[in-house]
C-alpha cells in the first residue's frame, strides 16, 4: 500500500499571493515520484483541520486577505499545536508565519492576534523589507543548507529568547535586518519570510519538509530517492548570485 | 532662485540629445529627470502650455496600446503630444512635455505608481483609468494600497473633468461612485465569461471586505459582480462591446455600443485583452469628443506598439512578439497563443531588473497549463531562465522538451532555427528581455530603434513634423 502525505492547505483563498501553489506543485511531484501520494486538503475560514495531518501549509497574503482570516487563525492555536504534537510537519510562509506568532502590532499599535504557535511576535517597522535573500541552516545536525528567496516584508519579526531562527542571514535582511536570523524553527515547524516561491529552487527544504511528513506516519523520515535537480541547482545558483549582488538594500 | 523654465527646458533638452547623439537611449526620460531635479514645477507649467488640456491614461496592463489607439482616434481632431514610447513614469511625462511645440493637447500614458504625482502636474481634462491588477509587488507593495492612492487622484481631479472607468473592475467602479462626469465602459458578451481564474485579485469588496459573487469573468477579476455584503455591484456600462468574436492571433471584431449609436469594429489586434483596450480608448475618445466614425476608423488603423502582439518579418519567416509582465497578462498571451493553435516551440524570455519585477514569483500565478497540450518545445531565456524552466516542470512538462538559453539573442536564433521556412515564432519577453530582444533586432536590421519608432509614431499621431531642412 503507497504512504499518504496529508497536506493541509491553510487558506488557500486568502493567502495565496507569492505563487504558494508553486510551493505545492513542488511537495507533490517530488512526494509522486517517490512513489508516496499526496492528498491536498484545502481549510478555509470556520473549517477544521483533517485528521491525521502529516503536513500544514500556510502562505502568505494582501493585508486585507490578512486581516479576514487573522481572527479564523488566532482561534486554531489548539488545534495546530495538537497537530504538532502529534507529529505533523509546519511550513508557513511571509504572513502565514507572522501569524503563527503571537500577533502583529502596526504602526498605531493596534494589534492583530495571531495563532501563538510559534514563539515570536512582529511589529510594523518603517519601510519594507524588499529584496533577494540567502540564508545559511541546519536541518539535521552537522548538515549546513543553503535557502535562497525572497522576501517582501513591511513587519519586524522578534524571536523569543532562547527560540530558533531557521537560519542565518547571509545576504538580505531576514527577520528584522538587524539579529542575523531568519524563519523560527519548532521541532518539525517551520515559518520563514523566504517566498519566490520558497520550494523550487530549495529543492533539499521540499524533501526535508516530506521526510518529516512522512516520519510521523512511518515513525522516522524515511531514505528519499535522488531526483534529477538540474534545472533546480540553475535555478538555486542564480537566485544565490542575485541575494548576493542586490540583497538587503532598502530603496 | 527657481531657474527660469526657459533655461531648465533647454538644458533638460539637451541633455536628451547628448543621450541620443552617444548611442546610451533614445532620451525618452533622462531629460525630464533634469527637468524635475531643475525646477519640479516646470511639468504643471509646460503643461498649461497645451491650450486643449491633457488626457491621461493609467492601467496595469494595456496602457500603452489604449493610448496608441485613442492617439489613432484623435489624430484628425487634435495636434497631440505625448508618450507613445512607453516612458511613462514622471520623467517620461516630462521629456514629453519638452517637445509638445505646435500641439493642442497632452495625451499620456502613466504609469499606474506614479499616477498621483502626474495627475497633480497635468491637471488632466479626462482620466482613464482601465485596470488595476496584482503586478510587481516588489516595485508597488499592494494592490490596495494602489487603489487607495487612486482614490486620492480621483478626489483630486477638477470637478468638470471626466473620469472614465472600466466598470468590469469592481475596485474601479468603487472609485467613481458618487461622482459626477462619469464614463463607465464594459464587456457585454457572455460567450466570453468564465470562472475566477486562479490569479484573481479583486475578490473582495473594497466598501465592506465581503467576498464578491461572479457572475462571470473576462479577464482576471473583470467581469459581473455583486456584493453580497454591501449590495455593491456592477452598473450597466454607457459604452460597451457585444457581439465578440476572437480571431485567434490576428485579431477580432466586435460591436461597439456609443450612447447614441452602435457600429462595428474589426481590430487588428488578437485577444480579449485588447478589446478592453479599444474599449478604454472609445470611451476616453468619446469623452474628447470624437465621433462615431473616427472612433471605429482609429480603432481599425491601429496596429501593435512596441512588441505588444507585435509581428516582425525576419526573411521568410515572421516573429510574433507578446509582452508578458504579471499573472493576468500572461494568462491573458496564454489564452490568445492557445485561441491562434498553440505552436510547437515557443520561447519565454524571463528578467527580474527592477522593470520586469525583481521578483520572480509571479510566474507560478499564472496558467501556462493550457499550452502543454500542443507545446514540444520551450526555449527558456532570460536572466531567470532556469526559474521558467521548473515552472514547467512541475506543470507536468517533460524536462527533455525544455531547452535553457539564456541569452534572449540565443534564443532567439534557436527559436527561428526550430521555426518551419515560412512559419511563425512566437516569443513572450518580460519587459526588458523584449527591450533586449528589440536591440537585437534593431542591429540586425530588422527593426528601428524603438525611440526611432515612437518618433515616427509621435508624427503619426498627429504633431506636425519639423519641417525638411531645404538642400542648399
Amino acid at each position: 500500500m503507497t504512504t499518504r502525505i496529508r497536506l493541509c492547505h491553510l487558506y488557500p483563498d486568502q493567502l495565496n499571493i507569492y505563487a504558494d501553489r508553486g510551493n505545492i506543485a513542488v511537495l507533490r511531484s517530488r512526494a509522486e515520484r517517490r512513489g508516496y501520494e499526496l492528498e491536498l486538503i484545502g481549510v478555509g475560514v470556520g473549517e477544521a483541520l483533517a485528521p491525521e495531518c502529516d503536513l500544514i501549509y500556510l502562505g502568505g497574503g494582501q493585508d486585507r486577505e490578512q486581516a479576514l482570516i487573522a481572527p479564523d487563525l488566532a482561534a486554531r492555536a489548539d488545534e495546530i499545536s495538537a497537530a504538532l504534537e502529534q507529529g505533523a510537519a509546519l511550513l508557513a510562509v511571509c504572513g502565514g508565519y507572522q501569524l503563527l506568532g503571537r500577533g502583529y502590532r502596526d504602526r498605531t499599535g493596534v494589534e492583530m492576534p495571531g495563532a501563538g504557535v510559534l514563539p515570536l511576535e512582529t511589529v510594523a517597522g518603517e519601510g519594507r523589507m524588499i529584496g533577494d535573500v540567502s540564508i545559511e541552516c541546519e536541518l539535521d545536525p552537522g548538515e549546513m543548507l543553503t535557502v535562497v528567496g525572497f522576501e517582501n516584508h513591511g513587519g519586524r519579526t522578534l524571536l523569543d529568547p532562547g527560540a530558533v531562527p531557521l537560519g542565518r542571514v547571509v545576504h538580505g535582511f531576514g527577520n528584522d535586518g538587524e539579529s542575523g536570523f531568519e524563519g523560527c524553527r519548532l521541532g518539525k515547524a517551520i515559518g520563514t519570510y523566504l517566498h519566490g516561491p520558497l520550494l523550487p529552487r530549495n529543492p533539499w527544504l521540499a524533501d526535508w519538509l516530506l521526510g518529516q511528513a512522512l516520519a510521523r506516519s512511518l515513525g522516522e523520515p524515511p531514505e528519499l530517492e535522488t531526483l534529477d535537480d538540474e534545472l533546480e541547482y540553475q535555478a538555486h545558483a542564480v537566485a544565490l548570485g542575485r541575494a548576493r549582488e542586490r540583497g538587503g538594500k532598502f530603496r | 532662485m527657481r531657474v527660469p523654465l526657459v533655461i531648465s527646458t533647454l538644458v533638460a533638452r539637451a541633455v536628451g540629445i547628448v543621450s541620443r547623439l552617444s548611442g546610451k537611449g533614445g532620451g525618452t526620460t533622462l531629460p525630464g529627470r533634469v527637468l524635475n531635479a531643475l525646477d519640479p514645477g516646470a511639468s504643471a507649467r509646460l503643461a498649461r502650455r497645451l491650450k486643449q488640456g491633457s488626457a491621461v491614461i493609467s492601467a496595469t496592463n494595456g496602457k500603452t496600446t489604449s493610448a496608441a489607439m485613442t492617439a489613432a482616434i484623435l489624430a484628425s481632431r487634435f495636434r497631440l503630444a505625448g508618450n507613445p514610447a512607453g516612458a511613462n513614469l514622471s520623467s517620461g511625462v516630462a521629456t514629453a512635455l519638452l517637445h509638445t511645440r505646435g500641439a493642442d493637447l497632452g495625451l499620456f500614458e502613466v504609469d499606474e505608481a506614479a499616477l498621483p504625482r502626474v495627475a497633480e502636474a497635468l491637471q488632466p481634462r479626462a482620466l482613464c483609468l482601465g485596470n488595476l491588477f496584482r503586478d510587481q509587488l516588489d516595485r508597488y507593495g499592494e494592490l490596495e494600497l494602489l487603489a487607495e492612492r487612486w482614490r486620492g487622484v480621483v478626489a483630486g481631479l477638477a470637478p468638470d473633468s471626466t473620469l472614465i472607468v472600466n466598470e468590469d473592475d469592481p475596485q474601479l467602479a468603487q472609485l467613481a461612485r458618487g461622482r459626477e462626469g462619469v464614463i463607465r465602459f464594459g464587456i457585454e458578451d457572455a460567450r466570453h465569461g468564465g470562472p475566477l481564474p486562479h490569479a484573481a485579485d479583486a475578490r473582495y469588496c473594497s466598501a465592506c471586505g465581503v467576498a464578491y459573487d461572479y457572475e462571470l469573468a473576462y479577464v482576471g477579476h473583470l467581469g459581473v459582480y455583486s456584493c453580497p455584503g454591501c449590495g455593491f455591484s456592477r452598473s450597466k456600462p454607457h459604452i460597451w462591446a457585444e457581439a465578440i468574436t476572437i480571431d485567434g492571433l490576428t485579431g477580432s471584431d466586435f460591436r461597439l455600443h456609443l450612447p447614441d449609436e452602435t457600429l462595428s469594429v474589426k481590430l487588428g489586434l488578437p485577444g480579449l485583452y485588447n478589446v478592453y483596450n479599444a474599449l478604454a480608448a472609445a470611451a476616453l475618445s468619446f469623452a474628447l469628443g470624437a465621433n462615431a466614425e473616427e472612433i471605429a476608423g482609429g480603432l481599425e488603423s491601429t496596429e501593435a506598439v512596441f512588441g505588444r502582439s507585435e509581428r516582425i518579418e525576419i526573411g521568410e519567416k515572421n516573429l510574433l512578439l507578446l509582452l508578458i509582465k504579471n499573472p493576468t497578462g500572461a494568462n491573458e498571451v496564454v489564452r490568445t497563443i492557445v485561441a491562434g493553435g498553440t505552436p510547437k516551440t515557443l520561447v519565454i524570455a524571463l528578467n527580474d531588473r527592477i522593470a520586469d519585477g525583481q521578483d520572480v514569483s509571479w510566474i507560478w500565478d499564472v496558467d501556462f497549463e493550457p499550452l502543454l497540450g500542443g507545446l514540444e518545445r520551450l526555449i527558456a531565456s532570460g536572466g531567470r531562465a532556469a526559474e521558467l524552466a521548473l515552472r514547467f516542470k512541475y506543470a507536468g512538462f517533460p524536462e527533455s522538451q525544455i531547452e535553457v538559453v539564456p541569452a534572449p539573442a540565443e534564443a532567439l536564433d534557436r527559436g527561428l532555427e526550430l521555426t518551419d521556412a515560412i512559419g511563425e515564432l512566437v516569443i513572450c519577453p518580460t519587459y526588458t528581455a523584449m527591450l533586449e530582444l528589440q536591440g537585437v533586432l534593431a542591429e540586425r536590421g530588422h527593426a528601428d530603434r524603438y525611440w526611432q519608432r515612437a518618433a515616427r509614431a509621435r508624427e503619426e499621431s498627429g504633431l506636425p513634423r519639423k519641417p525638411a531642412r531645404k538642400p542648399k
